[in-house]
């Protein structure tokens, strides 16, 4: 199956590891993996933030590229709740009708990447070997906007030797939020901090979960309590069939 | 698009200069104090995690909960299309069933109406149920200017009112108090109290009740919300744990409610779908204690004399906006609020209205009216980090994250109109959205960004930056840009 990646202006700029494991993934399930290379951002940050007069741009750019393609998919659950939960919005809030239908067809055929495994390809075992102590971080988009339930953990399950311990007050929101992280730092890093706690109280070497952006807060506290605890992507995870991960550079 | 209401006068939001609808401070600066107060966030912690979790034993006992939900949301929608109808209709019944109907455009109105009947009744005190339309108004402020006292009789309330205080949540006004400080409250402020009283919560709750006892018994006229009041009939409906309000409104000859105007059903038996809603949601219990209903003046029953007030107070604004709108639908339950781990931490009062958490956070500001400046109210919408707990509690499914979502649209675009200049956030977003409308300006900014790689220390990361962004590495790190972007590598790499 053709497979089109969307891979969200944070993994292509600051997570390309994230793309790279995503594409290795689905290669590996026999899949053809097509980029389009003209794709830059959802639009998310300036939606959330207030700005969705100038989102049109972005969105009308985002359904351009992605229209031609039957399966897009994405390794967040953050950016396929904007596609599909405000880009239809955000268009009709700007008198442009057909734009919001042709972005609502797009997001129709726009998947998180555990739910493509699951739901479009049938597949919870993809054959990855991961032999470490791992935590998992529902992220609130995909746990609430998506509603992914239990996917992630299914495919986490089928890794081979993996130790997946559970994390404690999973679902609360580690604090990320956006521009919330900033707007508002000082409850964003009251939130970070309870669930740092909680993430160490696992014991877990890697807190993983489907959204590089939850993970740059996650792991931005961690780094900065210099614990050896680290964050990787489930597509890193899901695409290692020897136990270690590309070392980012 | 307008909503003509039949209410005297146009739209208007709340006056900003009456009632407790808006703070003092924004709710950064608000919430950075509140966030140091650790016996706050341990109490408020603690009551909210309690709360939570006995809702969602009782909800998950339903079956059809959904089904529910479905009904209490799709019957407030139709009740606020035709909220002109309902509320003339309501007004006919009360009057039929021998109740007077007054019509308050806002606080001051409200206010000027309640000191009024009871001066008129010959009284200069009134024990008060507890409301959060009173509380709205700031009524209990209002009648003390004319002579008034008002005795708040819910206990929480009455903790609040004793310790000087102003209620920071919904259902548990005094739910940032623990138990020692209440009994540090009461034995400084209650007149009478036993010196030797302990923080045994039944202690507390005896002294209480002496307290407030005599109140019931020589007050002549009590003052009340409610919950809801039907179109159909003229009913009125308190909901309540305690009894101290059946105590207020069935004990004295006049009794006067203050009610907004969203609360009007259409019909008595939408009482069916609320009753199951409103106790699981907001006290985790399957029926709460006491449901009273009233309906007009029975002859030698209960108030002899009674006076609903229909309160607008911003509410027809809120209306006018078709996204704003289901705001309205809230019943006050406050599941929202014990669910956000926003309002957790940061308590009730950091959002500087009477209505807090992410519900407040919603309605203040539509009530109040979004101005575009640097009003407290304008900052309330960011204070969600979007995490979507509150929507999947409401029980009459009020998209709140949405909501707050479209109120930030509102904001920039109303400081958009009101400023020559464009903030300086506006700018980064318009070069940001410019620079990410192309591929190719894409590409060139992504280059620009991995001039980051220089700040980044031997451990790949970055841990400090000059503002606005040390408000991240003020307690994160970043992670240093990698050399290469995804799109660098797949098309060097990958074909």
């Amino acid at each position: 199956m053709k497979v089109a990646l969307f891979v969200t202006c944070l993994a292509d700029t600051l997570y390309p590891a994230v793309g790279r494991a995503t594409v290795t993934l689905l290669e590996r399930l026999g899949h053809e993996v097509l980029f389009p290379a003209d794709q830059t951002c959802c639009g998310q940050m300036h939606i959330n933030t207030g700005y969705q007069k100038q989102a049109v741009g972005l969105v009308r750019n985002h359904v351009k590229v992605f229209e031609p393609y039957d399966a897009i998919v994405a390794p967040s659950g953050s950016c396929v709740g904007s596609v599909r939960h405000q880009h239809g919005n955000v268009a009709r809030r700007a008198g442009e009708e057909t734009l919001a239908q042709q972005a609502e067809s797009v997001a129709s055929r726009t998947y998180e990447l555990s739910e493509f495994l699951i739901d479009v390809l049938g597949v919870e075992d993809v054959g990855a070997v991961f032999p470490h102590r791992v935590t998992y971080h529902p992220t609130c988009h995909s746990l609430r906007l998506l509603k992914v339930g239990d996917k992630p953990l299914r495919l986490l399950r089928n890794v081979a030797g993996i130790d997946l311990v559970e994390l404690l007050d999973a679902d609360q929101c580690c604090g990320f939020g956006g521009t919330f992280a900033l707007k508002n730092a000082d409850t964003s890093a009251a939130m970070l901090a309870d669930k740092l706690t909680n993430v160490l109280g696992t014991g877990a070497g890697v807190c993983t979960a489907g959204d590089s952006s939850c993970l740059m807060h996650i792991g931005g506290g961690l780094s900065r309590l210099q614990t050896e605890t680290r964050t990787l992507h489930l597509a890193e995870i899901l695409a290692s069939t020897d136990g270690s991960v590309e070392e980012r550079s | 698009m307008t909503t003509f209401l039949g209410l005297p006068g146009g739209l208007s939001h709340a006056r900003r200069d009456t009632g407790h609808l808006e703070g003092t401070e924004r709710f950064p600066a608000a919430a950075h104090t509140a966030l140091a107060d650790t016996p706050l966030r341990a109490n408020i912690g603690n009551a909210t995690r309690t709360i939570r979790t006995k809702r969602a034993a009782v909800v998950a006992e339903v079956e059809d909960w959904e089904a529910l939900r479905e009904a209490g949301r799709a019957i407030k929608q139709d009740a606020m299309a035709q909220l002109p109808e309902l509320l003339l209709q309501l007004e006919e019944q009360v009057t039929a069933r021998g109740g007077v109907v007054h019509w308050a455009r806002d606080a001051a109105e409200a206010n000027a109406i309640v000191a009024r009947l009871v001066l008129a009744a010959g009284a200069n005190e009134v024990v008060k149920v507890k409301s959060m339309a009173t509380q709205e108004i700031g009524l209990n402020e209002a009648l003390a200017e004319q002579g008034i006292t008002a005795w708040e009789t819910d206990l929480a309330e009455l903790i609040v009112q004793l310790g000087h205080d102003s209620p920071s949540h919904i259902l548990v006004p005094a739910i940032h108090r623990n138990r020692t400080q209440i009994r540090d409250i009461f034995r400084r402020e209650m007149p009478g109290v036993d010196p030797t009283l302990t923080d045994d919560p039944h202690a507390l709750a005896m002294a209480a009740r002496s307290y407030l006892r005599a109140k019931f018994l020589t007050a002549k006229v009590a003052v009340s919300g409610a919950n809801f009041g039907i179109a159909e009939t003229g009913t009125l409906v308190v909901v309540e744990s305690e009894g101290n309000g059946r105590m207020c409104l069935t004990l004295p000859q006049t009794l006067i409610t203050v009610m907004g105007i969203e609360k009007v059903l259409p019909t008595f038996r939408d009482l069916e779908v609320f009753l199951q809603l409103l106790p699981r949601s907001s006290t985790g219990e399957r029926m709460n204690p006491y449901t009273s209903l009233w309906t007009g003046v029975t002859p030698g029953d209960g108030p002899q004399a009674f006076h609903l007030i229909l309160l607008d107070n911003g509410r027809t604004a809120t209306l006018a906006d078709d996204v704003g709108r289901s705001t309205l639908h809230c019943i006050r339950c406050s599941a929202c609020l014990n669910v956000c781990p926003v309002y957790e931490r940061t308590g009730g009062h950091a959002y500087g209205s009477v209505y807090p958490g992410p519900i407040g956070a919603i309605l203040s500001p539509q009530l109040t009216g979004i101005t575009g400046g640097s009003d407290p109210n304008d900052s309330l919408p960011y204070a969600s980090s979007l995490c979507g707990a509150c929507y999947d509690v409401c029980p009459v499914k009020i998209d709140i994250p949405s909501i707050l979502v479209h109120l930030r649209a509102e904001h920039v675009e109303a400081h958009a109109a009101a400023h020559a200049l464009p903030s300086a956030e506006a700018i980064a977003m318009a070069a940001a959205a410019w620079a990410m409308s192309t591929p190719k300006r894409w590409a060139a900014a992504q280059s620009a960004s991995r001039s980051g790689r220089l700040l980044g220390r031997s451990r790949g990361t970055i841990g400090a930056l000059p503002p606005p962004l040390s408000a991240w590495t003020n307690s994160r790190d970043l992670p240093r840009p990698p050399a290469q972007t995804f799109r660098q590598w797949w098309a060097k790499e990958h074909r």
